[in-house]
Order: C-alpha cells, then structure tokens, then sequence
C-alpha cells in the first residue's frame, strides 16, 4: 500500500530537521577536521595535518586503550549478569515482577547520578572502605579510583551496575519468545534444566546478543557523562576516553581540530558497529 | 474571540521588541570563583554596582581552573549572545581579542588613567592591538605555602623553612608526627600550581624564563628540567594516598582543621582561611615557596569585556570602572586573599599576608623578577599549557619517571 501525501507531508518537518541538524553537522564537523581550526572554527583546509597530530598525541592512545578496556568489559559483563539474572527470573519464580523491577530501576538514573554516587562509594576517604575499617575489618583496602592502573575499572563498575537490568529485559523478553513445544519436546526426551538452557533456548537468543551488543557498543564508545561524574578524567589522564578526549582538545585546549578528527574517528567506530546491523536488518525487510 | 488573542498576542510580541531597545542598566558576568571566600569577595563588586543601579546578573560556572567556564563562554560567543564579562586569565584573554569580539575600553581607560597605575606585566594581557579589552581586578600569584601553626609546633616544626632542603625535612617531621604533611588535590591544574614554585626555586628566574615562556629547547632538556621533576617526586612521597581528584578548597580545609601541615597553593588559599576566621600569624603561617622569596609567579583575573549591543556599553563602561576603582581593588582583594591590580592602592585595610603579598609585588615589578604563571596560562598559550599539564600530571601521578618526564615535556614543547 503506497503512501499518501499526508504521510510524506506529515514526516517532512522531523526529516530536513534530522537532515540539517543531524547529518548536516556531520558533514560541518568532518569538514572542521581537515582546517586548522584552534579557538573557533576556521575554513582553511590543511588536509591529513589534524589526523597526523592526532595519532602522535599519546592521550589519544591512553584513552583508545581505555575504550578497549571498558568497551569489552563492559559488554561482556552486562551480556552475561543480563542473561544470568533473565534466566534465574525466567524460573517461574514467586515475586517475580518485584526482582524485574529491582533489577531494571538503575536504568531510570542518569549516568551523572550513577557517577556521582559510585564516586563517593568507591571513595577510600568516605565509602566502601571507610565502612569496612569502621566495622573492624582494618585490613580492607578498595583504592582503585584512586590508582591510575585500576579507575577505569571503576568506571566498568559502575557502567555495568547501570545497564544490566537493560540487558536483563531484553534477553526475559527473548527468553519469553522461545516456542514452548520446543521446550516439552526436549523434557520428554529426557533433557535436563541447564541442557535445554545450553542448546535449545541460547543459540535461538542471536537476535538478542546480536541488539545487546549493538545497543552497549554505541553507549560505550559515547560514553562521556560517566567518566566526568565519576573520575573527571581519573588520576592525571588515565581514565580518559575518546569522548573526554574530543571535548578536551575541542574546548579545553583550543585545538578544534583535533578533537574534530577525534570525533571523526569515534563516529568511523560506531558506524562499524551499527552498519553491518542495519544493513542485514534492510536486507531482511527487502527479502520479506 | 480569535481576533482578540492574536492581537493580544502580537501586542506582547511588540511589546517584548519594544522593551529591549531601552537601556539595559544590568550586566551578566560569567565566572567560576563558586568557593566561600571567593564568592564573598565578588559580593562587594556586586553590592557596588547595585549602588548605581546597575542589576548583577550572575553567571557562575564551577570548576576551580577555569576550564568549564571557558566553554561556556564558546557556546555564547559562537551563539551571538556573548555575556557582558567573562573573567579570563592571561593568554585565553588575548586569543580572544583575536576573534574580534571583544570591546574597546581605551574610552574608560583614559579617563582613569589605567596605563600608569597597572603594573605592564599585567597591561600585556589586558591589551590587544593597543586596545585595552580587559579589567585587571587583582594579581594572585602561585609560589606560596600555607602552613597551620599549631600542626607544626606539635611537630616540632620552630622556624620557617629558608630553602628546599629545610622545606622537605620540616614536611618530613610533620609527617613523622602522624599528621598529613602537605595536602594536596590532584587535579592537573593543581599538580601544575605547585610545578610553578617548583620551577622557581629550583632554576630561578631566569630558567623559568628560558624554558617555560621562551620555550628554549636547550633549557627545557637540561639537567634543571630533571632536578624539577625530581623535586616534584618528593613532595609526592609527602601527600595523603587520598589526594587524587580532590578540590583545592577541600585540601585548603583540611590545613585549616588541622589535619595537614602545609599546602602548596596560590594566596585564593588565604580566602578559605579568612572564611574561616582564621587569623595569620596566629593561626596559620604563609610565605614564599622556600628559595622563592623574591621572585612571583603571577597570574591576574581579568573581567574581558564582550561586545554588547549598544544598549548594554554604558552599564558594561561602569562595570569596567568599578572594577578598576580604588576602593573597590582594596576592599575586593583584602577578602579574596590576592594583591590590587592598580599600584597606587594603600595596604592598610590588608593583613599581614596581604601586606606581605603587596610588598613582593612592588619588589619583584622593580627588579623584573614578575614572570606568568605556567599553571595558569600566562606564561604560554592553552594549547602549550595543556601539554605541560600532561606531563607534570602523569609524573605526579608516577606512570612515568623523572627522565621520561623531561624528553615528554621537551617533546609537547617542541615549537
């Protein structure tokens, strides 16, 4: 059934103003990274030059390293505790819309608020450590945050802590979707519990894994508002990501330029992550 | 019915245009001094313009070096709508004049006579093409210690350190006697503070000079460099394991309450002290960096002024004059804890420290021993300073050591 002219007239507005403020600033910060724009922006082309002094800036590796670090931390804890508590809930237990609730409630803070307060528990002076001395056990120590080696982990900590309840959803819903005849089929044959768990419902979650990764990859490589809230950047500069990173160099030190080619490079990462995604998900709809 | 509500409405409409082509007798000012003593101080200049009838707009945006301000100030710049003031320090000021979009106050200037009485190591950040585009409102510098008195006597701490050497053993004694010995926030600005003094005392002027403003090459890889960064390495071993991320005012109390001995930090420390009713002397103790005395890193807050349209000039010329009205720079700097801006202010209303802070000022304009602060961009440029900040931050915080160190800071330095 083809579109009327209400529809496209009715869509119109939303789409130029994605087109403009979306893709057309794209464009406007792609371009920026080929000038030698300082302070404010500037039109004069200078080519690769940005790039070049991009990959020679050694906060520019610190902090691809700490996206490596987190980035797969992050998804693969997230992917796992989410799978582990869906399964558990799955169980036809008792109080069951309570657990979902307790489990998915980190999800409705803001990563400001889940940094703030982590930074405090994780604080050696006021948290969990302090705690731990005041009930006696002197011996306790937990100063990651403070260690340039082990804040980013810190930042993992509290990441995960945020999202899992948000995998934990998808993969209950995905859990739900599995045909039940499957299930009694494999319990007549004998099967146990974990078995039919091992090689009867997982391998049928792809879709689910494959939309959990998609969904954290792009909240880890975007991630910003945690790591000010939580380390300001860490110890010196060793929690630092390629979002710190681009807004430093854009606003803090005047070089617009790098911190264009930065984000240029962060938004190159994210579309190897979504396009392969998108592009099989077209091609599905294109083949019925 | 329906005609009436869009008359109404364009009528409000005209009525808004209207109303804003009137002079505007208030000014906005963006600025990041959020901290107990220092938002006091910034109430007399407040209180001073509301005396004109002059409505003060606040703008605070916290964040003790000033970075988070700056990007706001972007943001309004870039969007058209620049705020009356911004308070700026040192190169930030003159990358400004270089948009374009800042105002020309040398009408204000000649009446008052700005170019005698402002010290000209101040007058090279307030001017841009002769123009002046700034109000110095004081001259803060950064190679000074605070003690607590009692801390040290309880450490058997008698006599004020006279060079480094003395300086680390008294820290050491008052470290020994279970207190914290210097308290320290480790912030990349505040790691840098105390770079400044350290690069004083170990070089003197005329290496901070050559390495730091001048960016000489040969001064920069040289066995001083190394010496500095050792020297930084000591005053790491005298800091609590909590230090990291923590505000400079946070580490200024910590002094205050006595659970700390000194801190490196610049005379904005003395506000927190005076916030506290603290009185020095008698409570705490504040010189020079030890092997500084005579020498001042300076670096001074300036209210740049924006251009407004022309219905704001007049209330933003007052602003500029009040800043720079003698009996505002007495009453403004006796609170925040720095020196005047104009030299021709008498010290009676400072204290000691402040009177102290005055002297040295006057000492070190006469024997040209007044160089920028490194920490605080007067000495080179954002992107320069940030570099410095790297290095200085990654050695404070020990991933790399004295000698990478230098070949990082010669590297980021290179011109």
């Amino acid at each position: 059934m083809r579109a009327g002219v209400l529809p496209k007239l009715l869509l119109s507005p939303s789409v130029l103003l994605v087109l403009v403020c979306v893709y057309g600033y794209i464009m406007f910060t792609i371009y920026l990274s080929f000038t030698s724009s300082t302070l404010m922006p500037s039109y004069e082309w200078t080519g690769t030059a940005s790039y070049q002094r991009l990959f020679a800036q050694e906060n520019w590796h610190v902090a691809l390293s700490n996206l490596w670090v987190f980035a797969s931390l992050y998804i693969g804890v997230a992917v796992v505790l989410g799978m582990g508590f869906a399964i558990l809930i799955d169980q036809h237990i008792r109080a069951e819309g309570v657990f979902r609730s307790i489990f998915l409630y980190p999800m409705a803070l803001s990563f400001i608020v889940t940094g703030t307060a982590w930074k405090w528990l994780l604080d050696p002076g006021v948290g969990l450590e302090h705690t731990m001395h005041d009930l006696g056990w002197e011996s306790f120590a937990f100063g990651w945050i403070k260690d340039s080696d082990m804040a980013i982990y810190c930042v993992v900590i509290a990441a995960v802590w945020q999202t899992t309840g948000f995998v934990m959803a998808l993969f209950l819903a995905g859990l739900r979707g599995v045909d039940a005849e499957q299930i009694s089929a494999a319990r007549v044959d004998g099967a146990r519990t974990w078995q039919i768990y091992l090689h009867i419902i997982i391998p049928q979650l792809g879709p689910v894994f494959v939309s959990a990764f998609v969904i954290l990859a792009h909240m880890a490589i975007k991630s910003y508002d945690l790591v000010i809230a939580l380390t300001n950047g860490g110890p010196g500069r060793s929690t630092w990501l390629p979002s710190v990173f681009m807004y430093q160099y854009s606003f803090t030190r005047n070089e617009m330029a790098i911190g264009a080619a930065s984000a240029v490079m962060m938004l190159a990462a994210i579309g190897m992550v979504v396009l392969p995604y998108l592009y099989s998900e077209m091609r599905k709809v294109k083949n019925g | 019915m329906r005609k009436k509500l869009i008359a109404t409405v364009l009528a409000g409409a005209f009525g808004f245009a209207g109303a804003s082509f009137a002079a505007d007798n208030s000014v906005e000012v963006l600025h990041w001094w959020t901290s107990g003593g220092e938002a006091a101080a910034l109430n007399v200049l407040k209180g001073n313009l509301e005396k004109q009838g002059i409505k003060w707009n606040d703008m605070p945006v916290a964040g003790g070096g000033g970075e988070a301000a700056m990007t706001a100030v972007r943001a309004r710049v870039t969007a058209g709508n620049p705020p009356t003031a911004v308070q700026m320090l040192g190169f930030d000021i003159l990358d400004w004049g270089k948009q374009g979009v800042v105002a020309d106050l040398n009408a204000v200037a000649a009446k008052e006579g700005w170019d005698k009485t402002v010290p000209a190591a101040l007058q090279k950040f307030s001017k841009y093409n002769g123009k002046w585009i700034a109000a110095p409102v004081n001259v803060h510098s950064t190679n000074w210690v605070w003690a607590n008195k009692e801390v040290l006597a309880k450490a058997g701490v008698t006599s004020d350190p006279k060079n480094w050497d003395e300086f680390i053993a008294a820290a050491e004694k008052v470290q020994k006697a279970g207190f914290i010995a210097i308290a320290h926030g480790g912030q990349p600005w505040q790691d840098a503070t105390i770079f400044d003094g350290v690069v004083l005392t170990t070089g003197g002027v005329d290496y901070y000079r050559a390495a730091f403003i001048d960016l000489d090459p040969k001064a920069i890889n040289s066995p001083t460099t190394e010496k500095v960064f050792q020297r930084m390495s000591q005053i790491r071993k005298l800091v609590d394991k909590d230090f990291s991320g923590r505000d400079w005012n946070v580490a200024s109390g910590m002094v205050i309450s006595g659970k700390a001995g000194f801190q490196i930090m610049g005379d904005w420390a003395k506000g927190e002290f005076l916030n506290a009713k603290k009185v020095p002397g008698k409570d705490f103790l504040c010189y020079r960096m030890p092997g500084t005395q005579g020498m001042v890193s300076f670096n001074s807050d300036q209210f740049v002024m924006f251009k407004v349209g022309s219905d704001k000039a007049d209330a933003q010329a007052k602003l500029a004059s009040a800043i720079l009205d003698p009996g505002f720079q007495s009453a403004f700097n006796v609170v925040k804890g720095s020196v005047p801006a104009r030299t021709d202010v008498p010290d009676t209303a400072f204290d000691a420290c402040g009177k102290k802070g005055m002297k040295d000022l006057a000492e070190a304009n006469k024997k040209n021993t007044l160089v920028g602060s490194i920490a605080h961009g007067h000495a080179v440029p954002a992107s320069q300073k940030n570099a410095i900040y790297d290095v200085v931050t990654r050695h404070f915080n020990g991933q790399i050591d004295d000698k990478k160190a230098v070949a990082d800071l010669a590297a980021a330095l290179k011109q």
